[in-house]
């Protein structure tokens, strides 16, 4: 909310800052971690994907780093809560947004309530990773050194195996939509998450209360 | 199998029986372990060691005849003892040689995620192959007999392989060929079985084990090592047989359903949204500045 204002006037002529430094770094942390602990992460769950394991340095190597890297994964996700928690809250806006996501879909836009920083779709994207890497972590540590849990609970380790993939594929769901929101469906969003701008234009017609926030000027009534 | 051919018919000069004659080995093998005659006195042990390559682990005393507490990753094949007294307070010593039982619906291969790590041969042996293993243990989650031991220095399991390479020659597994009693056999799945009945049988006609019987559980699809215990209904008794061994449900819900629905929702999606840029397109920015002032 306050990094906005805070960064230096080197600003392309018209543009706003979008997304900080720290912010950037932080997305791409998370956002590298993920896509290696997916690849891997699905050259595990099928056969046919196991390729992927290849590519990357052979099975054993998968293996070994799948879980330091999902750690670090962890550490992203916690560092963006740190950055983004409060602009994730879900608000009774929100709520109006999601009964007329339809219109979001479809291109409507201009039948929905404006909305802040984050749109309701976006924090519902942030919440479903932020819990579906708590539950990757608990159910990957028990994958993780198997060796260490004693026989007598073994099946523990059977159910964290389900978790795991009912988690990764949880967060599967939201992360495909993610990436074609991000790459495809609006564009200009990867020149805001890489280079952190956003012309004038782009904020007011995506994020019109915080565009008005952050330039100074007073919110509409209501 | 392959090397059947090779398989000893005669042999010059040699005082008695061809070693493996009269025992069929052209399709699925068996190991028959009769409790009833087993003594514990680990020569079987020895010689999966000897063969194998492995040195002899430090024994751990527990103030019983078992000589150390489970199988290792380099220790694939050990004596599990058990004192029982029964309801008569009759006292029994039970011992029962315990290694890989290489199921016909193996719970490790079901579980294990990569490319040639574990492999059943078409006679029944399920054989880890280390090249290929990745140390994920995935597969000792979904053994129900608890058999596959992780080396935690290579990253690899390691478990019985029934001696694929003795069997592949043409030989019986080397823990046959020590064992003084005759109460290990090697041979096909009917005839161990046969043998096994018969040795049942003979349990229920001439001795108090009435409750004798095989062990062949038929929740792994049967196995190809099999007992003789004197109480089939107490399997648990020799060490914590399982009584009804089953692939953990677990295992088949991840590896069975979960994994095709998976696939299709994450098909879907990548479908969806491919469609759904081609049916309505990217957002477009309100370019139009309205006088210089947004609203």
């Amino acid at each position: 909310m306050s990094t906005a204002a805070s960064r230096p006037q080197s600003a392309p002529s018209g543009a706003i800052e979008r997304y900080t430094f720290r912010e950037r770094v932080m997305h791409w942390l998370t956002g590298l971690t993920y896509l290696y602990c997916l690849a891997t992460g699905l050259a595990f769950y099928s056969p046919h994907l196991y390729w992927l394991a290849t590519v990357l340095g052979g099975g054993p190597t998968s293996r070994y780093w799948h879980p330091i890297l999902g750690v670090v994964f962890l550490m992203g996700v916690l560092w963006m809560q740190d950055l983004w928690r409060r602009d994730m809250e879900i608000t009774e806006t929100d709520k109006r947004w999601l009964d007329r996501v339809e219109n979001y879909i479809t291109n409507q836009d201009q039948l929905l309530p404006l909305q802040e920083r984050f749109n309701a779709g976006q924090k519902l994207f942030y919440w479903l990773m932020f819990y579906g890497a708590l539950l990757l972590l608990l159910s990957g540590f028990f994958l993780w050194l198997p060796e260490y849990i004693p026989r007598q609970t073994a099946w523990v380790r059977g159910l964290m195996v389900l978790l795991h993939e009912i988690a990764a594929l949880a967060t599967i769901g939201g992360f495909i939509i993610h990436i074609y929101m991000g790459v495809f469906f609006v564009p200009d969003s990867m020149t805001a998450i890489t280079t952190g701008w956003v012309s004038r234009a782009w904020a007011k017609t995506h994020h019109r209360l915080w565009y008005l926030r952050v330039t100074g000027q007073p919110a509409p009534k209501g | 199998m392959a090397n059947g051919t090779l398989e000893i018919k005669a042999i010059s000069g040699h005082a008695g029986p061809v070693p493996g004659r009269d025992t069929s080995r052209d399709y699925d093998v068996c190991k028959l372990i009769d409790v009833t005659t087993c003594i514990g006195c680990k020569a079987c042990e020895v010689a999966c060691l000897e063969w194998n390559g492995y040195p002899f682990r430090e024994t751990v005393f527990d103030n019983t005849y078992q000589t150390m507490p489970d199988l290792a990753w380099n220790y694939y094949n050990l004596i599990r003892f058990n004192e029982h007294v029964d309801g008569d307070g009759n006292l029994s010593w039970l011992m029962r040689k315990d290694q890989c039982m290489h199921c016909a619906d193996p719970g490790c291969l079901r579980a294990c995620p990569a490319d040639g790590a574990i492999i059943q041969y078409s006679n029944g042996i399920v054989d880890f192959q280390q090249d290929h293993c990745i140390g994920c243990q995935y597969c000792v989650t979904g053994c129900p007999f608890n058999i596959p031991k992780f080396n935690k220095e290579t990253k690899k399991v390691h478990k019985c392989t029934l001696c694929s390479d003795r069997v592949g020659a043409g030989l019986e597994p080397a823990c046959i060929k020590a064992c003084p009693t005759g109460c290990l056999h090697f041979g096909s799945k009917a005839d161990m079985k046969d043998l096994a009945q018969t040795r049942v049988q003979q349990l229920h006609e001439h001795t108090s084990h009435t409750n004798a019987g095989v062990y062949d559980p038929s929740g792994v699809g049967g196995t190809h090592v099999i007992y003789v215990l004197h109480d089939i209904n107490h399997p648990e008794l020799y060490g914590g047989l399982p009584k009804d061994p089953q692939v953990p449900w677990m295992v088949r819900i991840w590896k069975g359903p979960l994994k095709w629905l998976g696939n299709l929702a994450m098909a879907v999606g990548i479908i969806g949204v491919a469609t759904h840029y081609v049916r309505y397109g990217p957002k477009k920015v309100e370019e139009d500045e309205k006088k210089g002032e947004p609203k």
